[in-house]
């Protein structure tokens, strides 16, 4: 090996260390925006008063803390990330960042996000939300995520977790109405992902992750997804029912539902991946409206 | 051996936006605390 060949390697060497981008990039950000706006959804239909600096706060520290849970996720992933495409890309398997320094970053903006929380605003809203953070990676992303295809439907509690950490944020407990908002997300995940596993099957089986469709198959997958798509509809009313928002909003609601149920039919009937791939993106749009519309009703006043 | 040089450019060109942003981050959380800190104090007025 000549002396330039060696400069060489050992400069491969050097952990280069990503740039600012990057770091960003462990942070989910297009899972965070979802997050965010449920986190805010909670903290403005939860009764009381909170002062406005404090509930930025409040929403800072919930999306800093689910930026966490994606970044040390990305650490413990990195070996079935870089197997799938649609993963492959991100900065950890890219040895852009390393897995240490991820797993740092993650475990420090998770610890920065319930110090501030508990100090700056409630400490039941911060106990909230370590557990949210904990039962994203490790009943999830560790236990769950590589042995069941229930994964999605019991980890998908961590995503719905947000909107309670809000409420609480404002009223310093649990309620009927928080754990509606819960629901909501709750049954919305697995329609939401196993139609994103529909065409992205063939990822998931070189990975290893024992993804519904990669398990059960296309047929069962697809009469799963009807399933909570049906369940999803009641539950999305749920609010009116229980008397937090008005029946305009149930109406709202009954048809967002009716249009998931319809699409997750054509799901079911069809041969190809088109309306898995519609579905995927209209359950996004779906999640939005939704808790728009329970902002909305609040907002107008239909309800008190 | 150019290669090299680049690469080692490149990595402190990367090294500074990252100081920078950190920067920006520290700034921030003085910031952040020290309007946390007079909201709190109102509210127990």
């Amino acid at each position: 090996m000549s002396n330039k060949t060696a400069n060489m390697t050992m400069t491969a060497a050097v952990p280069a260390g990503g740039d600012v981008a990057d770091y960003i990039a462990l942070l989910k950000p297009r899972v965070m925006s979802l997050v965010v706006f449920t986190a805010m959804a909670g903290l403005y239909l939860a009764p009381g008063t909170i002062h406005p600096v404090i509930a930025i706060v409040a929403v800072l520290c919930i999306a800093v803390g689910a930026g966490a849970s994606g970044a040390i996720n990305m650490w413990y992933d990195r070996d079935i990330d870089s197997v799938m495409a649609r993963t492959a890309e991100r900065p950890v398997p890219k040895g852009r960042v390393e897995p240490g320094a991820a797993l740092g970053f993650g475990v420090a903006l998770a610890a920065w996000s319930v110090m501030v929380m508990g100090i700056a605003v409630d400490w039941a809203a911060a106990a909230l939300l370590a557990f949210t953070i904990a039962f994203y990676v490790f009943v999830y992303t560790m236990w769950l995520k590589r042995r069941t295809p229930q994964n999605i439907v019991i980890g998908g509690a961590a995503g719905a977790f947000p909107p309670m950490v809000g409420w609480a944020a404002v009223t310093g407990d649990i309620s009927l109405s928080s754990i509606v908002l819960f629901a909501i997300i709750f049954m919305w995940t697995p329609p939401h992902f196993w139609a994103l596993a529909l065409y992205r099957k063939g990822d998931y089986e070189k990975a290893g992750v024992p993804m519904l469709p990669v398990v059960a198959g296309i047929r069962e997958t697809k009469r799963q997804i009807v399933f909570y798509s049906v369940l999803l509809v009641p539950i999305g009313m749920a609010p009116t029912f229980i008397g937090m928002s008005s029946w305009v909003f149930g109406v709202v609601a009954g048809v967002l539902g009716m249009i998931f149920v319809g699409l997750s039919i054509a799901i079911y009937r069809e041969q190809g991946d088109r309306y898995a791939r519609h579905t995927f993106a209209f359950s996004i749009l779906y999640l939005f409206l939704l808790f728009a519309a329970l902002i909305a009703d609040k907002a107008v006043g239909f309800t008190a | 051996m150019e290669m090299m040089v680049d690469q080692q450019e490149e990595q402190r060109a990367r090294q500074k936006r990252r100081n920078r942003a950190l920067l920006a981050v520290l700034i921030g959380m003085v910031a952040l605390f020290y309007v946390i800190t007079i909201v709190r104090m109102g509210f127990n007025e």
